[in-house]
């Protein structure tokens, strides 16, 4: 597994490595949009997928609502709850997935989340349902590097990538770490604290960016306080593969649950001008 | 990597976001290094002697136990200063906190044991204190919010989930993870990430310690039981550590039946739950069949929690405790029976475990000697025990 180096796409059903390759031939960087699947209900959230991929997001980052999200801010507990408010299991999300799947066979789609979602229905059984749905990769908000290899195991044998995260905290041991273990891409945190575009990302320096490419770890993709086009262009002139935006996604949600028709067009037009600062 | 075992058997770990290892790595440290360290221990044990009250006192119950010939000791957690066991290693991770230099201090509370606790040390230390709260629980709780804020200590509502103990703890979480520089998150019971399960039995242990002298000193022998509630579990765990190897002492801890274990409305994380990770632990929790967290339930606030710490899950799995339940009604009945016969009003949270060593006692054997750990004083509960009695009481 130590092969699973930068931008290795010798995998045809390498669905990052194909990203990456792509938008280095198109000079761009990656937007990644964050939403809760199930949020606010099954049905319109197959159509925010839908729009989120109009819009132009490269990639998909999805949640599956959890009645303990640690790591997130207001915004994305709300999601969850009104998620969760409507019954919404993790086998509903997998099918929501399964659907988008068959309309973007190439769009890659991560999973984030808890680990007790994980824990419950048993590891292989998670990573099999996931890798059925068309799930590229699961990163898990509670694992750290620490408890990741029975993860890291699982996600081998079913063909998911572990998508690990590298805090602006990270000592050099953590990195070198991450350089072994990391596949698909890391996921570069902007700041400490919870998810939430109240509080903006601190583009980091380009050392730390130096560094995750002298440790090799997987393509960063900057996330945590990203809500405008400028930041998404900072990290990327930072030296940033790309940029994930959650809490400014689901707040657009949010914002417009009794007119979904306009929410579908405000993401579109928030995507398009996210991914529009991708350009390099 | 951990310089302490960070799993008991399977359970434990440190199911927590990357960001915040370091900062539990860093306590890890100065955990480990306080503990040879003769300055640190020397000013622990005369907080513990001359502002806490330690040691506490082992009574023997005059008129609780029918049979003459079995003993019931009661061990007087309820006379330490702040009312409750609490207080022990709340003094030790304030020091600790600090010895890593930082100067504000997180935690969170349900019933407002904990939060006193940690509102009380923060006043003596000079350190600045946050607690938060679920909404519901500062409504209900109001005296000990009011002692909080009297001590200092700004006290943060929770409206998030169910407004309870576990959303504190959620909120605590979050705030450490953009504050861990400068404030240490001082967990209120032997649960959560590693190494807190470690430094809050060792912050207890001499709750067991001096029940040993004490028996010896009174009995010659060592206790055939000792007997304590769980909710996270850690008055049980300072009660139990110091007999865990030696054999002839049952380890019996008492989670909460609520409503009774056949109804959702309890809080029995070992007796009714199943394995799985809340806050940072894996250990026994309460949850549905997709794994989220179901709220728990019981009469006594302070062992109103879904999960209980891994040490208990560990002890459970290998045999060497034993768990059981005692539900409101029989918690209700030994507060008033303590009261009425010894002249003690204990927490709800210590009535769990009075009633089942009452239950205990009646089938004992001839020269049975019980311990309970009477983990805290119930004057937080009169209002509560009032308004449910209605201004009844009954033997």
């Amino acid at each position: 597994m130590s092969n699973q180096n930068f931008r290795n796409g010798d995998r045809n059903d390498d669905r990052y490595a194909d990203m990456f390759t792509r938008l280095d031939a198109a000079n761009e960087g990656a937007f990644v949009p964050f939403v809760m699947l199930g949020d606010p209900d099954i049905a319109t959230s197959l159509e925010i997928l839908k729009a989120l991929a109009e819009g132009g997001a490269d990639a998909l980052e999805l949640g599956i609502p959890y009645s303990d999200p640690i790591a997130d801010g207001p915004t994305i507990q709300q999601a969850s709850i009104r998620a969760l408010s409507h019954k919404i299991h993790p086998s509903d999300c997998f099918e929501v997935i399964r659907q988008f799947r068959e309309i973007y066979p190439d769009t890659p789609i991560g999973l984030l989340l808890y680990s007790n979602l994980v824990i419950k229905p048993g590891l292989e059984k998670f990573y099999n349902d996931a890798a059925n749905a068309g799930v590229d990769s699961i990163l898990i908000a509670d694992v750290p590097l620490r408890e990741a290899d029975r993860f890291i195991a699982i996600a081998n044998e079913t063909g998911i990538k572990q998508i690990l995260i590298a805090p602006p905290n990270a000592s050099n041991e953590t990195l070198a770490e991450i350089g072994q273990k990391s596949q698909g891409y890391t996921y570069l945190l902007g700041r400490a604290g919870v998810t939430g575009a109240e509080t903006a990302a601190t583009i980091p320096a380009s050392e730390l960016i130096a560094k995750l490419t002298q440790y090799k770890v997987a393509p960063p993709l900057l996330g945590f306080g990203i809500s405008k086009p400028e930041q998404v262009k900072e990290a990327i002139t930072a030296g940033a593969a790309g940029a994930i935006s959650g809490s400014a996604t689901v707040n657009i949600i949010e914002q417009n649950l009794s007119q979904p028709e306009v929410m579908l067009s405000k993401l579109r037009e928030f995507v398009s001008a996210m991914k529009q600062a991708t350009k390099k | 990597m951990n310089h302490l075992e960070s799993k008991f058997g399977q359970f434990g770990g440190m199911y927590v976001p990357e960001l915040l290892i370091p900062a539990l790595d860093q306590l890890e440290q100065a955990f480990i290094d306080a503990q040879s360290d003769p300055e640190f221990q020397k000013e622990f044990m005369e907080l513990l002697t001359d502002y806490a009250g330690r040691p506490t006192a082992m009574t023997l119950s005059r008129n609780l136990v029918s049979n003459p010939n079995v003993k019931l000791y009661l061990k007087r957690e309820d006379l330490l200063h702040g009312g409750a066991h609490k207080t022990n290693q709340v003094l030790g991770q304030a020091l600790l906190t600090k010895r890593m230099g930082k100067t504000e201090v997180i935690a969170e509370t349900g019933a407002g044991q904990h939060g006193v606790a940690t509102a009380l040390a923060c006043a003596l230390l000079g350190l600045k204190a946050r607690i938060y709260m679920g909404a519901k629980d500062v409504e209900r709780q109001a005296p000990n919010v009011f002692r909080m804020r009297l001590m200092g200590a700004e006290v943060i509502p929770v409206n998030a989930g169910s407004g309870t103990l576990k959303d504190a703890v959620n909120e605590a979480m979050r705030d450490w993870s953009a504050t861990y520089d400068k404030a240490h998150y001082l967990l209120g019971t032997a649960a959560g990430p590693h190494p807190f399960p470690t430094i809050v039995r060792e912050f207890h242990r001499m709750i067991g310690e001096e029940t040993r002298a004490q028996i010896m000193a009174k009995e010659g022998r060592l206790p055939d039981a000792v007997v304590a509630c769980v909710g996270g579990g850690s008055n049980a765990i300072g009660m139990f550590a110091d007999f865990i190897d030696e054999p002839s002492v049952q380890l019996i801890g008492v989670e909460p039946a609520g409503k009774g274990l056949h109804t959702a409305e309890h809080g029995a994380a070992i007796g009714k739950g199943t394995t799985g990770i809340l806050h940072g632990a894996y250990s026994y929790i309460m949850q549905d069949e997709d794994g989220q967290i179901e709220e728990s339930y019981s009469v006594s606030a302070g062992l109103d929690y879904p999960a209980v710490g891994p040490q208990h899950a560990h002890l459970h799995d290998i045999g060497r405790a034993t768990y059981a339940a005692v539900t409101d009604d029989e918690a209700l009945y030994a507060f008033q029976l303590l009261s009425r016969k010894e002249g003690i009003i204990p927490a709800l949270e210590s009535s769990h475990a009075l009633a089942h060593a009452l239950n205990m006692a009646d089938e004992a054997e001839d020269g049975t000697i019980i311990v309970v750990n009477l983990s805290g004083r119930g004057d937080k509960d009169l209002a509560h025990v009032h308004s449910i009695l209605g201004g009844q009481t009954n033997e």
